[in-house]
């Protein structure tokens, strides 16, 4: 009997640790789409109301009409198409090479490679802007995409998947005279496809919400990325929270959009990253 | 089979090369390079004068001491507290629990959000005046709190954050190698009457090594770079007083502010550094500790 009450309150603990833990997670989103929809005056009420009286629609169609908001979005979802397949191309290229073909420097090279990854990213930008400079690509898609076209990181992880094929199909397919080309595509491709929709996924919601680099890069409006677009707008005088959160909302709905019918993938690919070490 | 000079494997790693050497390699060298010029024109690629003066200049400046002091300031309190906070939520998960995935989906959300948006949001509630967390707190009797324009709340503040971000992905890998513990483990133990308390610490901690250690380098790495949130909360300052002036903040700043190329890079070498002892650290810690092990074994 006081084995079984003890077990009940570990019981409740654990859920109450685990739903106030959910709710400081999500009282950030929520605010967020409560503010977006007040209605101007119901904003800054002290204290404040939580469910508005009415929905106020209107603020998203002052966000979309404050900026270019349709140019940013463009922006963005060119960026992040680009630097997607193009890291894909590089990544399932370089991979098949590294798990299956034969050539002097193999290892040293791929050891390189993993080296690199330890350097942040944020020192690449200082040299990487000069070379996009020099190459009078500031201020163009070109500069925004091509320094993420290809990641020692999902090279890593697709090398590891890749390399888990048993080599016995890659010699019978030759026997048969199909060419690596056509092997790694028929064969390697769509056996690995979980393991490239991870890599995709994560890719996309990286390029998605990058800032930094966006920032630095561009130098005109008609440039920016939504991220860009956000914060130069958040700092302009006279603007109201609910404009903002609505505008906030419309960056975050689309990742959210494809978390929600991608987790596994997602959950997956962020899983494997923590095997490597 | 007959050594061909030239192997069609490099054909299929052209692309994936060019990119990574043009943008990741090359920069790298150059980035050391850089810290390093005194005197140079970075449009025609002429240095006239090199030299340490960069190096000097900046352990000179009070700010980029300031920077290295509120980022160490900032990892030393928010890393433990992240891994720590992660790995409680993980075990819980890990337990016979319902709705595990509707928690562990949810935890993960930050991790998908735009930083920039996220940063925006916080910011709003905690407005002095008309902020939810000050509105919060006055049902608890406590008087409004200056969030964003006192100095000693920076630190505060970019801990949280920093956990809220980060929860989602370090349970996800707490999970993963929680998930890879042999259950047999757990139920000897249960046989040997070792109660929960003791399983955790004479079982899951030894066991959850190796991920405990990779978190703890990609954690601190992650915190070392800290910049988004700052720029964007403190209205593309960093903070009051300089309170939120971090490394990366003052990369951004020299680089991008006052077009001072050469002391960016310098101070982007330090960070490179940093990080580099982090990881030799822990490695070395990693390999010591095993030396030991079989060291005992072999008593």
């Amino acid at each position: 009997m006081k084995q079984r009450m003890g077990s009940g309150f570990v019981k409740f603990v654990t859920y109450l640790i685990l739903v106030l833990g959910a709710a400081f997670i999500l009282l950030p989103f929520v605010w967020m789409i409560l503010t977006s929809v007040k209605p101007s005056k119901e904003v800054l009420m002290m204290p404040p109301k939580w469910i508005p009286s009415r929905i106020q629609w209107e603020n998203y169609r002052e966000a979309f009409h404050a900026v270019p908001f349709f140019r940013y979005f463009s922006n963005s979802v060119i960026v992040t198409v680009c630097i997607t397949a193009s890291e894909l191309v590089t990544t399932i290229l370089a991979s098949f090479a590294f798990a299956r073909l034969e050539f002097k420097g193999k290892n040293v090279l791929f050891l390189l490679l993993v080296a690199t990854m330890m350097v942040p990213g944020e020192i690449l930008v200082i040299p990487n802007f000069v070379t996009l400079a020099r190459l009078g690509w500031i201020n163009t898609y070109k500069a925004l995409v091509a320094p993420w076209g290809a990641s020692v990181f999902s090279i890593f992880l697709l090398r590891q998947q890749f390399a888990s094929i048993p080599e016995s199909y890659y010699k019978a397919a030759r026997m048969d005279g199909c060419g690596d080309f056509r092997y790694l595509f028929t064969v390697m491709v769509p056996m690995s496809r979980p393991t490239i929709v991870s890599i995709a996924l994560l890719k996309i919601i990286n390029s998605w919400n990058s800032y930094l680099w966006p920032l630095i890069a561009t130098n005109s409006r008609e440039m920016r990325t939504l991220p860009v677009g956000l914060a130069y707008f958040s700092t302009e005088a006279g603007v109201s929270y609910n404009t903002l959160m609505a505008f906030s909302l419309m960056i975050i709905l689309p990742t959210l959009i494809v978390y929600l019918f991608t987790q596994k993938y997602i959950i997956r690919g962020v899983s494997r990253t923590g095997l490597k070490g | 089979m007959k050594h061909k000079w030239f192997s069609k494997a490099w054909l299929y790693l052209f692309p994936a090369l060019l990119i990574l050497g043009v943008f990741q390699i090359y920069p790298i060298v150059q980035s050391f390079l850089m810290g390093f010029y005194t005197n140079f024109d970075y449009l025609e690629d002429i240095v006239y004068e090199w030299g340490t003066d960069n190096f000097v200049k900046l352990f000179h400046d009070a700010d980029f001491r300031l920077a290295i002091k509120n980022t160490c300031v900032l990892t030393f309190l928010a890393a433990p507290l992240s891994i720590l906070a992660s790995l409680l939520f993980a075990v819980l998960l890990n337990s016979d629990i319902r709705f595990r995935k509707v928690f562990q989906s949810i935890y993960f959300l930050p991790f998908v959000t735009s930083m920039v948006a996220v940063s925006i949001v916080w910011a709003w509630m905690l407005n002095k005046d008309y902020g939810l967390v000050n509105s919060i707190l006055k049902i608890f009797g406590i008087s409004k709190v200056a969030w964003l324009t006192n100095p000693k709340m920076t630190i505060p503040i970019l801990v949280v954050l920093s956990v809220w971000k980060g929860l989602g992905y370090r349970v996800i890998i707490f999970l993963a190698g929680l998930q890879g513990i042999d259950k047999q483990y757990y139920q000897a133990a249960r046989l040997d009457g070792a109660r929960p308390v003791r399983r955790f610490f004479h079982i899951t901690v030894p066991l959850l090594r190796p991920t405990i250690f990779f978190l703890s380098i990609t954690t601190i790495i992650d915190i070392f770079k800290t910049f988004d949130e700052v720029y964007v909360m403190y209205s593309n300052q960093p903070g009051p007083l300089n309170s939120g002036l971090t490394i990366v903040y003052y990369i951004f700043n020299k680089f991008y502010r006052h077009w001072e190329f050469a002391s960016a890079a310098a101070a982007s070498f330090v960070l490179f550094l940093m990080i580099l002892a982090v990881t030799l650290f822990q490695f070395g810690v990693v390999r010591v500790k095993r030396w030991m092990d079989e060291r005992r074994e072999h008593l």
